[in-house]
């Protein structure tokens, strides 16, 4: 790892730069690539050393970006406008609609313009059947395009610190100065680029709008997405996009680490049984949807059961109907005995499987469609795929809330150029990625659409940010 | 249940080693994630599966080229808490696969000291032939100037160097066939697949053109990352031919000895030595390209316990390169005999020390990729619920 930890090697001190880019993930990369293709001296400062750098793009996979016609990774073609509909549709029109077209039609350009920075897509294969025509793979996934970017970044002689926490923001009338590092250190530069991600590892933040229930969340991605840049900017008179509460959230494994579990902690089981929370009581429709367009309201469905745990049940026929996942599902050979494994009220489990079991009306089980196995006279239904528990063994996976990123954010205009509180834009403040977010997504989320806002809006950030720096 | 239990594990409980039990936990990692299933055939061939016993880790890890980008593309890889390392790991099952699989099960132990075993090995030959040539040689012919036809046969019958090298030669075919015979049975194939032409024919251009060592496309990583840094492929390209070159050389001189009566040494221009020179250079760069790719890998993927066998196989290479071409260019000085003993003492320890060495490793990858020649092919018709179950958006 020599080598990574030196890319960009060690810069000369120095005391002004044309373009700070705070931030180590794909907005951030994009920017400082951008800036520096345009001509400017850039310094990039990851707080995070150069194994964990590149927050949650660590994490990702894939981009979602509209194109005209199929292509050679991507099975049909992906239109602005059904790219838009898509999003309206996930955020229930909670979008700023010239921002999101903008960003849409500048996706476009994405699929060659980060392949020209060393990032290699991957054809549609296997594992990635419901995106293959809509989201371009990473080859080997998003950190191998973080180091493809980095190297691209460092070839072209942009400045890399690790370990380099901004701890204040010098503005002055939507201006930025300079920025200061724990260290003391003092930055002077011309522009600022911020792409630090969102605010979801700060637990404390999280529970000034979720309580102590923000105690049992888990956080899919980085533990260094604290916040502490988007603070500073609000703080400083930037002007704030976003509902607080909103984020993208998954239920995920409960055995999953705090933080960094990732992709793999993921369960795609929902749909085959029933969820019940601590008192082993059902409390939303299982079979509402196809999974892939209901996997992302399960976080906020469990974050609003006490304790914020649930427990997915369901029997040996369904038991490889979905992907593997890290941890084994708990099992029993009948249901009295799996709740108490799982240290629920068997009695309660049992009432509530077998209300389940005896509303099931017959039909033909296909989980690729909505099929016609459902549930009749229940509260709350099981819409589709509703097979009754009763082969044994049986089985559960613990479910948490799992927090992959927040959407308050700072609010930027079409240059990526920041809103100011009092709705001027900041003269060399510029925002890209999770940090900004909110602007694009009110609510929900759409596959892939992430790395979309980090790298379209990265790419014009440090764009706009490297011509006003040289004017 | 929170962010307690977070250390993670394998589909089964049993294992034959802890190299395995590890593979299995990475193998359980690796499923649930699949990011890298463009690098190379190994991810394809196992998210083919739910559960790894011993034969289907076996499988992988000599599926397995280790050209590193999964360690470097990896979000989990150390110091992550789930610590995933594929080619350290699999690495260390392939290693201890080809003593699992040994003919005979006595000489396993073999590999697990292997480089002072082959050492050894090559040691005792080049000696026992020296002094074999000097015991039944007047020291005028050993030492003296031979040249012309037959120069070599001079200092050992013909006859005598085809039967003992004959049976070194067939003592490993059998022993290399019944040890791959063992892996193929224990990962669970059948003689149907073995004998499919197709397959065959699929594994043979994937081995030729080392397609899994380049990392999907992007590479491979032999250290810091960077694929530029790796230039593993062609150091092993040119091992792999030129220890081909050599063997042709072989073949070629054999059948002119007894279909055309012509006795070594040949001409410089004729093809045995045209061949055989080649040959030697190959093997001779590769080898020493491979030993300083060794020694630069990052340490983080090293498997420590098989490097004594790695190196002792380079080096053999190498050694037979470098007293080949030495005879060659020395062969009508008074030099010759020594050095033709020296040689043949080389090759023989090669030919006896081949069923125990890092040279088993060309042909379980092999056997393994045919395997993955059927696996890939039932892959591109899938079932609807195979394909269901492989379906995971980001």
């Amino acid at each position: 790892m020599a080598a990574i930890r030196s890319e960009g090697s060690r810069p000369e001190p120095r005391s002004r730069v044309d373009v700070l880019v705070i931030g180590g993930g794909n907005a951030a990369l994009c920017a400082a690539i951008s800036a520096r293709r345009e001509g400017a001296s850039v310094l990039v400062l990851e707080s995070a050393d150069a194994f964990w750098r590149g927050g949650n793009t660590r994490h990702t996979r894939n981009m979602r970006c509209a194109h005209d016609s199929a292509t050679e990774i991507l099975t049909g073609p992906y239109t602005e406008e059904e790219f838009f509909e898509d999003l309206l549709r996930v955020t229930g029109g909670r979008t700023d609609e010239d921002l999101a077209r903008h960003m849409i039609r500048e996706s476009k350009a994405m699929l060659t313009w980060i392949a020209e920075q060393g990032v290699r897509w991957q054809p549609s294969l296997g594992g990635t059947l419901s995106l293959g025509r809509t989201n371009s793979f990473f080859l080997g996934g998003g950190r191998a395009m973080l180091n493809a970017l980095y190297a691209t970044a460092g070839r072209l002689g942009v400045e890399v610190r690790y370990e380099a926490e901004v701890t204040d923001l010098a503005i002055e009338d939507g201006h930025f100065l300079a920025a200061t590092l724990r260290s003391g250190e003092r930055i002077e530069a011309g522009t600022l680029v911020a792409a630090a991600g969102g605010f979801e590892s700060n637990i404390d933040w999280l529970k000034r709008y979720w309580g102590e229930a923000a105690d049992n969340f888990l956080i899919r991605g980085t533990r260094n997405n604290t916040g502490a840049i988007l603070r500073l900017l609000l703080d400083k008179g930037v002007q704030k996009v976003g509902d607080p509460t909103q984020c993208h959230a998954v239920a995920i494994d409960a055995r999953a680490p705090k933080y960094d579990g990732g992709i793999i902690t993921r369960l795609d089981c929902v749909v085959f049984g029933i969820v019940v929370n601590k008192h082993a009581e059902r409390f939303y429709d299982e079979g509402e949807d196809i999974w892939p367009k209901r996997y992302a309201i399960w976080g906020r469905l469990v974050a609003a059961q006490p304790d914020q745990i649930a427990y997915v049940v369901f029997d040996a026929r369904s038991l490889e109907l979905f992907m593997p996942s890290l941890y084994p599902p708990i099992r029993a050979e009948t249901i009295p005995a799996l709740a108490e494994a799982l240290g629920l009220d068997p009695e309660a489990l049992d009432r509530t499987v077998a209300a389940f079991n005896a509303a099931v009306r017959p039909g033909t089980f296909d989980d690729t469609i909505l099929d016609d196995c459902r549930t009749e006279g229940l509260t709350p239904p099981k819409s589709h795929w509703a097979r009754r528990i009763e082969t044994g063994p049986f089985y559960a996976y613990p479910v948490r809330p799992g927090i992959t990123f927040t959407y308050l954010g700072t609010r930027v205009n079409r240059d990526a150029r920041m809103i100011m509180a009092d709705g001027r834009p900041s003269a060399n403040m510029f925002a890209a990625g999770e940090i900004m977010a909110g602007n694009v997504l009110g609510q929900g989320y759409a596959a892939g659409i992430g790395m979309t806002i980090g790298a379209v809006f990265g790419r014009i950030a440090g764009r706009e940010a490297a011509r006003h720096a040289r004017n | 249940m929170l962010a307690t239990e977070t250390k993670t594990s394998g589909t089964t409980a049993h294992h034959a080693s802890p190299a395995l039990a590890e593979a299995d936990r990475l193998m359980t990692v690796c499923n649930s994630c699949r990011y890298c299933e463009g690098l190379c055939a190994v991810f394809p061939a196992m998210e083919t599966r739910r559960s790894f016993a011993d034969g289907d880790l076996n499988y992988l890890a000599n599926l397995c080229h280790g050209c590193g980008a999964c360690f470097y593309d990896c979000q989990f890889s150390p110091p992550h808490a789930f610590d995933v390392n594929v080619p350290r790991v699999l690495a260390q099952v392939r290693n201890e696969s080809y003593a699992h699989y040994a003919w005979p099960r006595a000489l396993a132990p073999l590999f697990a000291r292997n480089g002072t075993a082959v050492a050894l090995v090559a040691a005792g030959s080049v000696a026992a032939f020296l002094f074999g040539f000097m015991a039944f040689n007047d020291p005028a012919v050993m030492f003296g100037r031979q040249i012309g036809e037959g120069a070599f046969y001079r200092l050992m019958p013909h006859t005598t160097m085809a039967l003992l090298f004959g049976a070194a030669f067939l003592y490993a075919l059998i022993a290399l066939g019944l040890g791959l015979l063992a892996f193929w049975r224990d990962i669970g194939e059948t003689r149907r697949t073995l004998h499919d032409a197709g397959y065959n024919w699929q594994a043979t251009q994937d081995a030729l053109r080392l397609r899994y060592l380049d990392g999907g496309g992007a590479g491979c990583m032999n250290r810091d990352g960077d694929p530029a840094k790796d230039r593993r492929r062609l150091y092993h390209h040119l091992t792999f031919y030129g220890f081909m070159l050599c063997f042709a050389s072989t073949s070629v001189a054999t059948l002119y000895h007894y279909l055309f009566g012509r006795e070594a040494p040949y001409p410089w221009w004729d093809l045995p030595v045209v061949l055989g020179t080649l040959g030697g250079i190959g093997i001779v760069v590769g080898p020493l390209g491979l030993l300083r790719a060794k020694a630069e890998r990052d340490p983080a993927m090293r498997a420590p316990e098989g490097r004594g066998m790695e190196t002792a196989f380079t080096l053999m290479l190498l050694a037979l390169g470098v007293t080949g071409l030495a005879l060659l260019v020395l062969r009508a000085t008074p030099l010759m005999g020594t050095l033709l003993a020296v040689h043949l003492g080389a090759v023989f320890g090669f030919f006896v020390t081949m069923p125990y060495g890092k040279f088993v490793h060309g042909l379980y990858r092999y056997l393994a990729l045919v395997r993955f020649a059927r696996e890939r092919k039932a892959l591109h018709g899938p079932s609807p619920s195979a394909k269901r179950a492989l379906a995971k958006p980001a």
